[in-house]
């Protein structure tokens, strides 16, 4: 019995001794990864992000003047000429060093979104109609669109309840 | 387990590279290059075998031998079920070993080979190993043209294809011995850092070749790393010398050799199967054949992961192989 629980404490030692021994490794491999420029990134994310808003306002404006409609309807002309955009940009090659550049200022908008959509379907494209561009084409958008709609309905739920609907 | 050989030689080498290999700083070196990722071919897969094929073609004519003088064909890749390998070899008519230890692919399969070899078994054996950037960036992480920032630890999959053709025939450049590494969980989850995790496996195999061979590391001109990347040479370096006092000067790592790490948009440098195998068969072998350097060793390390266990949250193991080349001095 007091064997068994002398041989129960010595396997104890030794894994922790591992453990130790790894999170030693751990602490020296981060100490000599390089950090990410969060304010760097967030700064340059802010001024293209920035950007991007003033060129939708800018077409938002420029489609309700040239075709008389209202700033809501010409908002989703807006929508579907920066989604055309992101997406031929995608399809000439060269949006994904761009996006790369200006971190998050063109990921976040509905650029990325296009971005996301089109690089999915370009790279499956050579396995066919159906199992290659339908299941993959939301490899990366599926998650956006899910979590955005569970997002959205939670916090429906919350402006119902404090606000009435 | 460290093995020595008294008559497995080289006979020849031969690389293929993609684009921003022949852009980097070692490009006169390759026997061929290509300047896009398609290779003439119709997708990345097709391009990868195209690669090992052209690579195998070339070994082939500079030996100025035929496919059926070759005794034996070992190869591997990163591809899932190493397809680009499976299929090369339907085309070749030799019996063949598929291998996969990831990056280091490239020297378990010249270890396999030396064993053959030495144990006389066979005469000639062909040994190939290939990556394709776009084709791993599919498999491993996200499409190619999706623009999500990367991190900077992240490395570039080198796009090439190496081969070697051993034999018992001497030669100028002698595989002198060989450490079968030893698979080490790192604890470290993340994919982004793969010098993070391979730098222990490397650390163990160095010492323990080291070790069996009762030699110091000054014994040897150059100790090549696989593809550790930038950081991933700085933790080996500390590694070595706080957990086995070992302070090596002569170390490099292939990862920044391969690119221009600066000018190139790589961030920490190359990985790949091809990686290693690219440096070494082309430039270590040139500077070897000049005498320049007469001792080497190759450290391919690969990181043993897919994609499924590391969305699983699992740490990820790596492994590392060793094969100490020598000039023979009695040709030259």
């Amino acid at each position: 019995m007091c064997f068994f629980c002398i041989k129960i404490i010595i396997n104890y030692i030794i894994i922790l001794g591992e453990i130790m021994e790894k999170k030693k490794y751990i602490d020296l491999v981060n100490s000599k990864s390089p950090k990410e420029n969060i304010f760097t990134n967030a700064v340059v994310a802010f001024v293209v992000g920035g950007l991007m808003g003033i060129i939708g306002q800018f077409l938002i404006d420029f489609y309700s003047y040239t075709f008389s409609i209202s700033t809501k309807q010409a908002s989703i002309f807006m929508i579907v000429t920066l989604i055309f955009l992101g997406c031929l940009l995608t399809c000439l090659g060269f949006f994904d060093k761009v996006i790369h550049k200006a971190r998050c200022g063109l990921l976040v908008p509905i650029t990325g979104f296009a971005n996301a959509m089109m690089s999915a379907t370009l790279e499956y494209k050579k396995e066919g109609l159906i199992t290659g561009i339908g299941t993959n084409m939301f490899k990366i958008a599926g998650s956006v669109i899910i979590y955005g709609v569970i997002s959205a309905y939670i916090f429906g739920l919350i402006r119902l309840v404090l606000w009435g609907a | 387990m460290t093995f020595k050989y008294n008559n497995v030689y080289v006979d020849n080498t031969s690389t293929v590279s993609g684009v921003m290999e022949s852009n980097g700083p070692l490009s006169k070196f390759y026997d061929k290059s290509y300047n896009d990722y398609y290779m003439g071919m119709k997708t990345w897969e097709l391009a990868e075998m195209k690669l090992m094929q052209d690579s195998i073609d070339i070994v082939l004519e500079k030996a100025n031998i035929l496919k059926k003088d070759i005794d034996l064909f070992i190869a591997g890749d990163l591809s899932n079920q190493i397809v680009t390998s499976n299929y090369v070899t339907s085309s070749l008519n030799i019996p063949y070993l598929g291998i996969y230890s990831a990056c280091a692919t490239s020297m378990e399969s010249i270890i396999i080979a030396s064993n053959f070899l030495e144990a006389r078994k066979v005469k000639k054996v062909l040994v190939s190993t290939s990556s394709h950037n776009n084709a791993s960036e599919k498999q491993f992480r996200y499409p190619v043209e999706y623009g999500g920032p990367k991190r900077k630890t992240a490395t570039f999959t080198v796009t090439g294809a190496a081969s070697m053709l051993l034999s018992n025939n001497i030669n100028k450049i002698k595989v002198e011995s060989a450490t079968i590494g030893t698979s080490v969980d790192s604890g470290i989850k993340d994919v982004y850092n793969m010098g993070g995790v391979m730098a222990i496996a490397a650390a163990k195999t160095i010492y323990e070749h080291l070790k069996d061979l009762k030699r110091e590391p000054e014994y040897y001109d150059l100790i090549l790393t696989g593809d550790l990347g930038m950081y991933g040479k700085d933790i080996l370096k500390e590694y070595l010398k706080i957990e086995y006092n070992l302070n090596i000067r002569n170390i490099d790592d292939s990862a920044c050799m391969i690119f221009n790490i600066n000018d190139q948009q790589v961030y920490a440098g190359g990985s790949g199967p091809a990686c290693l195998p690219l440096v070494a068969y082309s430039y270590i072998f040139e500077l070897m054949k000049n005498k320049k350097y007469k001792r080497v060793l190759l450290v391919a390390t690969g990181a043993l992961m897919n994609t499924t266990l590391v969305n699983q949250k699992e740490t990820i193991p790596s492994i590392a192989h060793a094969v100490s080349l020598e000039v023979n001095d009695d040709i030259s």
